[in-house]
Parts: structure tokens; C-alpha cells; sequence
């Protein structure tokens, strides 16, 4: 856990984002946070998601950033990892806070049912079920916190920048200082929101 | 709200610490609006009967241990209310809550996400997640009136729209079906939307509905704003008789 924390890693603080069953809609808009990236850079190290090129969850990470609701067996994988190595786990958007729309399909009962229908049914030509890089799918797509527990939930579809860096922000500041989870309950032109 | 003639509000009322005047026969909702404090409310509509289905709007009754709902409860003298506290908060946060849990709520999609009163309730309440298990009900939606058209699985079973056209309209379109976890809007006999004649195609169900499971057919996501205010201005112009010739009867 050295080469991507060159800096004083004893005091940088340790941010990873990671991306489950979800449309990437949430990192679309965590990187709408444009020129605060900087000042995240300036907090912060990013040690791991679909943003950097790192293949392993790594350890001792202090917030990560968790996209999408848990819909397969690679999910399920990650979201345990994040949880082991993170002090603190962001359920991030609305997909990992209620399930959203990749949860869908759970009123259509066995998953199976579905990927016969997009894999083997659908195509035109070579129809076959997946067998492998495809994970399979878990008979539910859950919420992130049936999974995992979490510390701290951001909802939104996806969550503004402007919400994700008050969440941030206020945090990564917090955990600088010493202290645990600030008080997150805010009120104002950013108030917590579904979709 | 309408200004009320009459004689003078006398019933003295406590509400958070506050003695207030209340009109004889007015709910606790009614005064509480009237003075400006403000009760969540999901199923009540001014300018229909009060149906006290949703329980978003209890409050603390000095000398009950029930919480009952200020939209039906008369007011009487020396009445002790309280209608802000940790409790209530966490039981109006509840009921928000099972509302997402029952159906499928997915305000990412929905026509009226920006107009909802069950989104709105959710952030009044600081509801940053689902606590319990999503039903995740497999609810048919009915796309075949011409105009309009119905999410059930939007549905949180006010009973505005049964109450709007029945009371306002007089159409009398809609109507509850089964009970509990089954209970669902069913149009006409239980028929198609689109195929009950009786359906004058006002659209006064579609404005007052509180979420999206009502709307005008053509909008997309966030699309559709409600007017539920619509109800409170024909009750009131009703009873000034506003389309009344005046000319003809001087």
C-alpha cells in the first residue's frame, strides 16, 4: 500500500469508490465535483474504484464510497471486501441506499427466467447462457445495507455533486481532526433526497 | 384556507404549549393550519372527507396514551396536544418507511419525482434508507385510458382519487379492492380503466394523487406536476356559487 501514497502516508487519509450494480451514474457525479477534486487531492489519496487502476481492494482505507446495489456474486465479493478494509462505508446513491432500478427485477422472481430471455432467447445468433467473465446473478438484488452494514447513507439518483462533496467534505475534515462521523443532517438547498 | 364567518372562535385548544382559539366543530388539522403549525399529512385533502388512513398526521393527546390523527379529531375545550416530538418524528418516519417498503417506489424514474408528497415526507423525516425488507409486489399498471394512466405499484392507497371523484366529480369511478398487503384502486367493476364508461375523463383523480401512481399519459421522469389545490378551489367557488349567472337572477 505504498506506491499510490507517496506522500506522508501516515496522515493522508485514504478514500476509495467502488461500483456494484449500478449505471456509474454516481461516479459520473462524483467527478462532477470538478475543480473540489483538487481539494479532495489535496485531503486525500484515492486508492481504489473504477477511477484508478489498481485490480485488489486494498487495506487500511478510511472512507470508501460504495456505488450500486449488491445483484451479483462479484458484488457481493467486493461489498464484503470494502467492508473489512473500510472504517467507514458511504452507501452511495440510490441504487446501493434502496436497491433502485437494478432491483427491479426482483417482482419478476427467478433470475434465470431473465437471463434466458437476454442471453439465449434475445440474440439473434448464438444464444447461450453465460459461463464465464458474466458473474452470476444473486436470486435478489439487495440494498447494500442487507448486505454490509454502513455508516453513513447518501441518497440520489444520482447524488448531486454538490451533496456528495458536502458529505465528503465535512467527513474527510472530521476524520482529519480525530473525531468519527459528523453530525450528517443537513437542511437546505441539498437536502437529503430520493432520485 | 378559507376564511370562516360566524362567530368567534372560542374553543380554547393547547397545541405545543400554545392556547390557541378554535371554532366549534373544526379538526385539530384545521386549526393547526389556521394558526401556522404545521402537521405532516399524506391522505388528507382540504375540500374532501376525511378518511384518517395514512396516520402521518398524529399527534400526543395529554391524557391518552393513543396517539390519535389531527385530521379527525374535533377539537374540544381545554384540549392538550402536542404535535412535535422525538416519538412522532420516529413513528411519521416509520409509516414513510413501509410506504417505500410496500411498493416499488423508485423515485429515479418516476414521473412525478420532484412533485411527490411521499418524496417530500421522506426528506421532512430524515428517511436516509429503508430499514425493512422491499415487498417488491409485482402491481399491473393500467395504461388504457386514452389520457391517463395508473402505476399501482406508485400507489400508497389514499383514497384522494376515490374520494375526489366520488365527492367532487360524482363519477364515482374509483373504489378500494381487497384488504391489507392485497389492498389495491380498482377502476369501474374492477375493469380497465379506459373501458369504464362512467369515466367523464376530468382528470381530478390524476391532480390530487400524491405520488406518481397517477398521471397524465406523455410524461417522462419528473414530468408531471400535481395540483391537489385544485379540490380546495372548486369547494370554495361551489359555495360562492362563482358560475352562478348573477345577472339573470338581479
Amino acid at each position: 500500500m505504498s506506491a499510490e501514497t507517496a506522500v506522508d502516508e501516515t496522515t493522508r487519509l485514504r478514500v476509495a469508490t467502488a461500483w456494484l450494480g449500478g449505471c456509474s451514474g454516481c461516479h459520473m457525479s462524483f467527478l462532477d465535483l470538478d475543480e473540489k477534486l483538487l481539494d479532495l487531492a489535496a485531503m486525500a489519496d484515492l486508492v481504489y474504484g473504477p477511477l484508478t487502476d489498481t485490480k485488489e481492494f486494498p487495506p487500511n482505507v478510511d472512507v470508501t464510497l460504495v456505488e450500486g446495489a449488491v445483484t451479483n456474486e462479484d458484488n457481493l465479493e467486493l461489498a464484503r471486501a470494502v467492508r473489512s478494509n473500510s472504517r467507514y462505508v458511504v452507501s452511495f446513491g440510490d441504487c446501493a441506499v434502496s436497491g433502485n432500478i437494478t432491483s427491479l427485477r426482483n417482482s419478476m422472481g427467478d433470475p434465470t427466467e431473465l437471463v434466458r430471455r437476454v442471453y439465449v432467447d434475445h440474440p439473434d445468433i448464438n444464444g447461450h447462457f453465460p459461463s464465464e467473465v458474466v458473474p452470476a446473478l444473486l436470486p435478489h438484488s439487495e440494498p447494500l445495507h442487507e448486505v454490509i452494514p454502513i455508516d453513513v447513507y447518501l441518497p440520489g439518483c444520482p447524488p448531486s455533486a454538490e451533496r456528495i462533496w458536502t458529505l465528503l467534505s465535512r467527513l474527510l475534515e472530521s476524520l482529519a481532526a480525530g473525531e468519527g462521523i459528523p453530525d450528517l443532517t443537513w437542511r437546505g438547498p441539498e437536502d437529503l433526497r430520493f432520485g | 384556507m378559507r376564511p370562516r364567518t360566524g362567530p368567534r372562535p372560542n374553543v380554547p385548544v393547547t397545541i405545543d404549549g400554545v392556547e390557541h382559539q378554535a371554532y366549534e366543530g373544526e379538526t385539530l388539522l384545521e386549526l393547526a393550519r389556521r394558526v401556522g403549525v404545521r402537521i405532516p399529512t399524506l391522505c388528507h385533502l382540504e375540500g374532501l372527507s376525511v378518511y384518517g388512513g395514512c396516520r402521518l398526521c398524529v399527534v400526543e393527546v395529554a391524557g391518552d396514551r393513543r396517539l390519535s390523527p389531527a385530521c379527525a379529531l374535533e377539537v374540544t375545550a381545554e384540549l392538550e396536544v402536542t404535535t412535535q416530538s422525538w416519538d412522532l418524528h420516529e413513528h411519521r418516519r416509520r409509516i414513510v418507511e413501509l410506504l417505500f417498503a410496500e411498493g416499488d417506489h423508485v423515485c429515479a424514474f418516476c414521473v412525478s419525482s420532484g412533485s411527490c408528497e411521499l418524496q417530500d415526507l421522506a426528506t421532512e423525516h430524515d428517511v436516509d434508507h429503508i430499514h425493512y425488507d422491499f415487498a417488491h409486489p409485482d402491481q399491473a399498471v393500467d395504461a388504457s385510458h386514452p389520457k391517463y394512466s395508473l402505476d399501482r405499484n406508485r400507489c400508497v392507497l389514499c383514497t384522494r382519487c376515490v374520494r375526489v371523484c366520488d365527492e367532487v366529480e360524482g363519477a364515482h369511478v374509483w373504489d378500494m379492492a381487497m384488504r391489507g398487503s392485497q389492498g389495491r384502486i380498482v377502476a369501474g367493476m374492477d375493469q380497465p380503466w379506459g373501458e369504464v364508461a362512467d369515466c367523464t375523463w376530468c382528470g381530478k383523480c390524476v391532480l390530487v394523487c400524491p405520488t406518481g401512481a397517477l398521471s397524465f399519459k406523455g410524461r417522462a421522469t419528473s414530468e408531471m406536476v400535481h395540483d391537489p389545490d385544485v379540490v380546495a378551489f372548486l369547494a370554495a367557488a361551489r359555495e360562492d356559487g362563482e358560475w352562478l349567472d348573477r345577472k339573470a337572477d338581479a
